[in-house]
């Protein structure tokens, strides 16, 4: 642990770097190949639906000692026609999902029959064809609702570059975890999907922490002439990342707790699906606010002429600062910001922003 | 250089003291809320249906020809549905229109053991109608075409209306859904509940808003069993006069009168003699819920608009108190997780974690009993997933203090004027991302339906929890503690080591950078 706070000086100070921004083109591929997976894998696997998008019904049954055979024996008594899946959940419970039946109370009847229990021990939960559409478009209304009012307000916070850049990543997560679901065959229930957009507002949020940072590290760099924009964001990354893995790794624990307690107590439902989403989400989300968030920003920014102009001056200023041998630095080759970012890779207190001392 | 040093310290005690008020402030407020809790009767926090059992159905409007879907139409529903539930005397039943404007969905929620008897009383739109019979056959779409074909049609039937009725099905199960709410003002073909026949109606000559009376009652002699018994109004007795006066001694079928209700035919008794005594009944191999249902559904009236079942939850309280169990299990372990994290890693500092988490579910728990009391605020799986979730976040605005703190110190500067200098950046960064979580709790609110709302409600009132949290407590906990030595002078286990912040190589890069 104590050597995680060492290295959270040394990447403070810009003694060790990692270089985010430099190796952007190695992130976007990355993400840009996980994307295609996941769009592919969607296109021809689909989500995995739950009932509540595909209407039908739900019978549960907590019973000792209840088989798979017996549910299956009950709704086949019970009339129940067409495709049906029975699932043992537990040590004790069953579960029983069938499509949209005539009378539901025939097979509650039967099933209440077959394992001698209540009727009204029975959990059970029906959804009609159209919810799922319903449920659907409520879903798409507030995912696009979000994102416009979050660009807004992070324009209004930060910048309009910034709020793009974050709202590209916040789609990307998406995406991905969209990807991921298709690839595992997931459930997506109701649960899933709010699972989904809290991660939206996760996943921002640690961007707007590194972002903050960002914006701090590149407040005078015009004035002080002796960084580039993209090597003053570098550092602002390197310099959140120990908080970014804290403040997810802290994020994720709870998420854990519940995804093990829902999925090995109560097997699937709520819980389960809601923080099975959070998981997914969480990991993808640090990911991009650090490989994908920051550096779209940095080459938004450098378009601008201001930027380019101290590029230029701060390759002629300092090609001394490059030759630094710091052990995890990895040096640009080739990134397409050209020479200008080559030689600002500065890093040591030297050329750090200024600040006050006392 | 003294000078210096002089206001810093009247400073650093303005700021202790104000520290110490803060907080002290938080305590009495904290306080006053729970005796106000108390004196409220507020002493267990209102669980959702999911976690104690019951049943919960989600309504979703229908738009169709006769009615359109207006706001007024929905409220009214809501009204309607709700003398229906509470007709029931089922104690804390709830019904409520959830989202916005005509997009709204109408959710039920009764706790105990009421099974399906509340799923048929809500559902139904209740539209009565009393129509002549013009032709009656059997349900199969084939069999009928035989018959009408070749004779010649009876009067109101049109060719366009028989071809409806050849086609019609009535075996089939989409075709008795009912719930149409079809003008009264033209002939239509329709089933019976049952599925044994198909008719085609005339226009209806009475309508369920002629009906002023509706109950349940049996037959003592047996035959009929459990029927309802109506009582019409002054123009819908002239009228069902009118009707049965008409249709008394026409040829089978035209001498039935169909009651339809919700577009499905209960019966279509054969009308001996003119009825004129204002009071019709209604038979139909009833049980005594299912007559009492209907006389309770017929006595408030039809609903504005037909509705279709979204969603309908049944728990037991078995499972209710198991998902209970998990989710105040699944907190304890995220309490638990988060607690022994914060300690291996800002050692000292971990107890600001953990005091500021602990005052957070004090202050979560408080709000869950007032906004119970206040509000009707109900605690649902998804709510308390949603509270266990926010642990994290709220902990993530302590991490973002602390490693602000830790970086100013890096910086050289004193834990005491890092507090101060390292929370002024930290707060910014907090507002923005706490606000951006409140965004995404608003709008999941208002695009939710149902449980998961009650996530959206707990991760917004955590957030803003959060938020007061550190501006009242942590921040002025970690001046006070800034100021005891084993803090300021950065004991090996405080979290401020020079060791554990790595600032002894301050010199050492400028030297690499020369050499």
């Amino acid at each position: 642990m104590s050597s995680l706070s060492g290295i959270g000086g040394r990447l403070y100070r810009g003694e060790t770097s990692i270089d985010f921004i430099g190796k952007r083109r190695r992130w976007y591929a990355f993400s840009g190949i996980l994307i295609i997976v996941s769009a592919i894998v969607l296109g021809t696997q689909g989500l995995h639906l739950g009932i509540e998008f595909k209407g039908g019904s739900e019978f549960s049954i907590t019973k000792a000692g209840s088989t798979v055979e017996e549910g299956r024996a009950a709704i086949a008594a019970a009339g129940v026609t067409g495709e049906s899946v029975v699932q043992k959940i537990g040590n004790d419970r069953l579960r029983i999902q069938t499509g949209a039946l005539a009378s539901f109370e025939t097979v509650k009847a039967s099933l209440a029959k077959t394992f001698g229990v209540n009727v009204d021990d029975i959990d059970t939960q029906i959804i009609g064809p159209s919810w799922g559409k319903e449920i659907t478009k409520k879903a798409l209304y507030g995912l696009i609702g979000f994102i416009l009012v979050v660009m807004l307000f992070l324009t209004v916070a930060f910048e309009s570059k910034m709020a793009l850049a974050a709202i590209v990543a916040t789609i990307h997560d998406v995406f991905i975890t969209v990807g991921i679901y298709a690839l595992v065959g997931f459930d997506v229930t109701p649960a899933t999907v709010i699972g989904f957009l809290t991660i939206l507002g996760y996943s921002l949020y640690d961007t707007v922490v590194v972002f903050d940072k960002v914006r701090e590290n590149t407040k005078s760099i015009t004035s002080t002439g002796k960084i580039t924009y993209s090597a003053a964001a570098n550092l602002a990354v390197n310099q959140t990342l120990v908080r970014s893995f804290n403040t997810s790794l802290i994020a994720l624990l709870p998420v854990a707790s519940i995804l093990f307690v829902g999925a090995g107590l109560l097997g699937a439902g709520t819980l389960k699906d809601l923080s099975l989403a959070l998981f997914v989400g969480l990991a993808t989300g640090t990911y991009s606010s650090i490989f994908i968030a920051t550096p779209i920003l940095a080459q938004l920014r450098e378009r601008e002429p201001a930027m380019r102009a101290l590029s230029k001056r701060v390759a002629q200023h300092a090609p001394g600062a490059v030759t630094l041998e710091a052990k995890s630095s990895m040096n640009v080759t080739g990134a397409d910001a050209g020479s200008s970012t080559k030689n600002a890779w500065a890093r040591g207190p030297r050329n750090q922003p200024k600040r006050k001392r006392r | 250089m003294s000078a210096l040093n002089n206001s810093q310290s009247t400073k650093a005690a303005k700021t202790s003291a104000k520290s110490a008020k803060s907080i002290a402030i938080l305590a009495v407020v904290l306080i006053a809320f729970s005796a106000v809790a108390v004196i409220q009767g507020a002493t267990k926090i209102k669980l959702g249906l999911d976690l104690r059992g019951g049943t919960s159905v989600t309504l979703t409007p229908r738009a169709s020809e006769g009615s359109k879907v207006t706001t007024e139409a929905i409220d009214q529903a809501v009204a309607i549905i709700r003398q229906r539930v509470n007709s029931l005397g089922v104690a804390e039943s709830e019904v409520a229109a959830q989202g916005s404007g005509t997009n709204r969905q109408i959710v039920i929620s009764v706790p105990g053991q009421t099974g399906e008897k509340i799923v048929q009383l809500v559902g139904q739109t209740a539209e009565l109608r009393f129509r002549q019979v013009l032709v009656e056959g059997a349900p199969n779409a084939t069999s009928a075409s035989s018959d009408t074909k070749t004779a010649t049609l009876p009067t109101g039937v049109t060719p366009e209306l028989n071809a409806k009725y050849v086609a019609l099905d009535c075996t089939k199960l989409e075709n008795r859904k009912g719930g149409s709410t079809e003008s009264p003002d033209v002939a239509v073909v329709s089933c019976d509940r049952a599925g044994t026949t198909k008719y085609i109606l005339a226009p209806a000559k009475v309508v369920g808003s002629n009906v002023s009376k509706a109950s349940a009652a049996i037959d003592q002699q047996g035959a009929a069993g459990w029927y309802v018994l109506l009582a019409f109004n002054g123009e819908g007795t002239s009228k069902f006069g009118a009707l049965t006066t008409a249709v008394t001694g026409l040829a089978a079928p035209q001498n039935q009168v169909a009651i339809v209700l919700d577009g499905l035919v209960v019966s279509a008794p054969r009308i001996n003699e003119a009825i004129n005594g204002g009071s019709a009944q209604i038979t139909g191999n009833f049980s005594q819920e299912e007559a009492s249902n209907l006389a309770n559904v017929l006595k408030y009236g039809a609903l504005p608009l037909a509705f279709d079942q979204g969603e309908v939850l049944q728990v037991s309280p078995t499972l209710g108190a198991d998902q209970l169990h998990a989710g105040l299990l699944a907190g304890l372990l995220g309490f638990l997780l988060v607690f022994l994290y914060s300690f291996m890693y800002y050692k000292g500092l971990g107890i600001v974690t953990v005091a500021s988490l602990l005052i957070a579910a004090a202050i979560a728990y408080l709000s869950f009993l007032l906004l119970g009391e206040w509000i009707g605020f109900t605690l649902t799986l998804a709510g308390i997933a949603g509270a266990i979730v926010a642990v994290g976040i709220t902990a993530d605005s302590f991490v973002v203090f602390f490693e602000r703190l830790r970086d100013e110190v890096r910086e050289g500067r004193s834990l005491r004027s890092a507090v101060e200098t390292g929370w002024v950046k930290a707060r910014h960064t907090i507002i923005v991302a706490d606000t951006v979580s409140m965004i995404a709790a608003v709008l999941l609110y208002f695009f939710a339906v149902g449980g998961v709302r009650g996530f959206a409600f707990t991760l917004g009132l955590t957030t803003l929890i959060d938020l007061l949290v550190v501006f009242v407590f942590t921040h002025p906990l970690v001046a006070l503690l800034a100021r005891i030595s084993f803090f300021a002078n950065g004991h090996k286990y405080s979290g401020f080591s020079a060791k554990s912040l790595g600032v002894v190589i301050k010199t050492d890069g400028l030297e690499r950078l020369k050499g």
